[in-house]
């Protein structure tokens, strides 16, 4: 078990780069977001702004999903985060039933894959119901 | 036998109507569309006539009788996706355009929307992300045999991957195909074309891609570009004459956006077309509006960035300028200037004068006069307005509350309590005039936002926003939208029906004395045109976000009305806004669109019962 998460980590390295750190960081800690009396991480609120410029427009406020796109919220409770940054970087399609789903390729979208892994922390944190909705706060700078 | 007493006179009304408008039934079955539009039984340009109007003249139903209106038939569209925009009607046949992929049905009104022909367009999906705000698509423009140089008319189509498509009225196949642009840079089509003499105009989206706006000409004869028109650049590719183009009256001079703008950003600087075309015959000019400059991030493009946000009067011969108007300079909100242009003659300050009336996103409702673009009306069509104060009419400026104006401060600060959202006091949806009363009727949003800034980088194809924003109803209110009555004499309010979700739904005036309008949880709405009272409603199968139209069949008075939620509302709304649950309580629980209402697409025509 423990393996295919490092696994895993690994892959997600090979696809996406520079955002290792954060990610292996997420690894030892289980979870990929610090959430302290309600109050954020870094990461967690650089994912919250990524997402509201790149994934919002979709899939609604605060990840709950639109009449366009699902809900990252119920999403993540069951997408890895391999998974998660397979589709954010290759896109996907499913098409037909009158209802054409279709998410771009962000791969090349430096706004995206730069922060990949701080959008999966502030979903993961949404999704875990570790935040609530709307814009979350900053934990102090020496707490993080 | 009494079916046919009722049948004719219905027809004398509707022969009585067309003369009084300077046409005739029988002129109407041909011609132009500057005499079809006369006649009340088509509907036979997306908003109704060249003024934008959305008004009809029938009057059989009435406010005494629309209680007993009843579904006539349904047509499903096939597609699950925001359903804008609406039909249009030309003789026994009716014509639908769907969302993406951009189905486009002819259907025979002598037996309940039988399908006559279908057009299926063969299109990349991968357009579909490149779409701001769901796949829809509003409308397809029709173009009579005598303005299209064929034997039966064209229906023409602006579809999502931006390929304009001529297609035979009566049977549906392609007469031409053209290009308006690189869907895969994100110029994308979501507009509804307009036919004007011998050519159609279509617009382009894409200001959340960097896309730098433009208008098309394109002949009807062959599909062939006559001019094209950008909304920033140098003078001669936005067709402005430094010395006969005037803003505010005066000559705008040369250069006149290059030299708003940083550098090189003009070249990815939006000002998109996405709205509605109205059009004057007599001045020879056509109107629309531009849309937010790119990025959404205002510290990455100082100046007044020339000329997104902007009303443009052009004469559709050869494009040029003749006057324009910026409502935004430097827009810091994201408030396209696209809504439509209703051309009507209001009294302003107790003088007749022909107008143009715009109620634009930022939240004030503009009067110009369309001949030359002076301002001479601009209030405040929603008192919760507080980005600016109010709009100083020898500059034409609005005077902006530095509180509220992100990037007053710099990037990544989150500005507060913004009135209106992004998504405006009224976004496409278009508001209707009766030439009967007087007044408007104009569906709105009641949303405010928190809206914060930052630093992004441009990829062709890939979003280009820099801003993230949080919407809520104003402070002390829960409803999200209203449908207002407007006097353009006073520059108020006269009458406001509160509405749970914003209303994006076209309105529809008529001469029975009712107003219609749809609701984004799918009610199609009747009310008294004086008062605003709700005289019927009915709960079409999902939310309505297309616009309301009225035609006569075999002298029967229909109304029909896409459903199919969707668009930015329904991704804005769909699971509730962040705070719209704020000290609601158990009521909150029930904010988010989704416990009323699921995908769909259907066609729902109305008639009162038959006699």
């Amino acid at each position: 078990m423990r393996r295919s998460v490092a696994l895993a980590v690994f892959a997600a390295f090979t696809i996406v780069g520079g955002a290792f750190v954060i990610a292996a960081r997420a690894d030892t800690a289980k979870k990929p977001y610090v959430v302290i009396n309600g109050k954020v991480n870094h990461p967690v609120f650089e994912g919250y702004l990524r997402y509201g410029e790149n994934c919002m427009r979709c899939h609604g406020e605060d990840g709950l999903g639109s009449s366009y796109a699902p809900s990252l919220v119920d999403a993540l409770k069951h997408l890895s985060y391999l998974q998660f940054a397979q589709t954010v970087i290759n896109g996907k399609k499913n098409l037909g039933n009158g209802m054409e789903l279709v998410m771009p390729a962000f791969g090349l979208n430096p706004d995206v894959v730069n922060y990949l892994s701080d959008i999966y922390a502030y979903l993961k944190a949404r999704s875990d119901g570790a935040i609530g909705r709307g814009r979350p706060h900053q934990l102090p700078k020496k707490a993080q | 036998m009494k079916a046919n007493k009722r049948t004719a006179l219905t027809w004398s009304v509707a022969v009585g109507v067309g003369l009084a408008m300077g046409s005739s039934a029988a002129q109407a079955a041909g011609g132009t569309l500057q005499t079809m539009q006369n006649n009340a039984a088509n509907w036979v340009m997306p908003a109704g006539n060249f003024a934008n109007w959305r008004y009809s003249s029938l009057n059989q139903i009435n406010t005494k009788n629309v209680h007993q209106l009843t579904p006539a038939w349904t047509f499903s569209t096939g597609v699950l996706r925001g359903h804008e925009g609406g039909p249009l009607i030309i003789g026994n046949m009716m014509y639908v355009v769907t969302p993406f992929p951009n189905i486009v049905y002819g259907l025979d009104l002598n037996h309940q929307g039988r399908i006559v022909w279908k057009y299926v367009p063969v299109q990349d999906p991968n357009v579909i992300p490149v779409m701001c705000c769901d796949t829809v698509n509003r409308g397809a423009a029709y173009a009579p045999p005598a303005e299209a140089g064929n034997a039966d008319g064209l229906v023409i189509l602006h579809q999502a991957d931006n390929e304009v498509v001529a297609l035979d009225a009566k049977n549906g196949k392609v007469v031409w195909k053209a290009s308006n642009g690189n869907a895969k840079v994100g110029a994308t089509g979501t507009s509804a074309p307009q036919v004007i003499g011998d050519k159609v105009m279509v617009g382009v989206s894409g200001g959340e891609f960097g896309v730098r706006g433009y208008m098309t000409a394109f002949s009807l004869k062959d599909g062939k570009q006559v001019w094209r028109a950008y909304s920033e650049g140098p003078d001669n590719q936005i067709l402005f004459n430094p010395k006969t183009t005037t803003d505010m009256g005066k000559p705008v001079g040369a250069n006149s956006s290059l030299k708003t703008w940083q550098g090189n950003q003009w070249k990815i600087g939006g000002g998109d077309t996405w709205g509605w075309i109205s059009y004057d015959p007599k001045l020879n000019l056509m109107y629309y509006g531009s849309g937010n400059p790119s990025t959404w991030n205002p510290v990455q493009r100082p100046g007044d960035n020339k000329w997104s946000m902007t009303i443009f009067a052009r004469d559709p011969n050869t494009g040029m300028a003749k006057w324009v108007y910026q409502m935004t300079p430097h827009d810091q909100w994201d408030y396209d200037g696209v809504n439509e242009m209703i051309l009507a003659n209001v009294k302003v300050n107790g003088k007749a004068t022909p107008a143009l009336v715009h109620f634009d996103r930022n939240g004030f409702a503009y009067e110009l006069n369309r001949a030359t673009g002076a301002l001479l009306i601009a209030h405040k069509y929603d008192p919760v307005v507080n980005w600016a104060t109010s709009v100083n009419m020898k500059t034409g400026r609005p005077n902006v509350v530095a509180k509220y104006a992100p990037g007053s401060r710099g990037a990544e600060v989150n500005y507060k309590g913004i009135c209106p959202a992004a998504l405006g006091s009224k976004d496409e949806q278009p508001a209707a005039f009766s030439p009967k009363t007087g007044m408007f009727y104009v569906p709105t949003n009641n949303v405010c936002m928190d809206y914060e800034p930052f630093k992004v980088t441009y990829t062709a194809g890939q979003p280009y926003v820099g801003a993230t924003l949080s919407m809520f109803p104003p402070k002390g209110q829960s409803n999200l939208g209203n449908f207002i009555a407007w006097n353009p004499n006073t520059g108020k309010i006269a009458w406001s029906d509160p509405e749970a979700f914003s209303v994006w739904s076209g309105a529809l005036a008529t001469a029975g004395g009712v107003v219609f309008y749809g609701t984004l949880q799918g009610d199609l709405k009747a009310v008294d045109m004086k008062t605003g009272k709700e005289l019927w409603r009915f709960k079409t199968p999902s939310g309505i976000i297309g616009n309301v139209t009225a035609y006569e069949h075999n002298g029967r008075e229909y109304i029909a009305v896409l459903s199919g939620v969707g668009g930015w509302a329904g991704i804005g709304l769909a699971a509730g806004l962040t705070k719209g649950t704020d000290g609601l309580g158990a009521v909150g629980a029930y904010r988010a669109l989704s416990n009323y209402t699921n995908l769909g697409g259907v066609l729902t025509v109305f008639a009162l019962p038959k006699m």
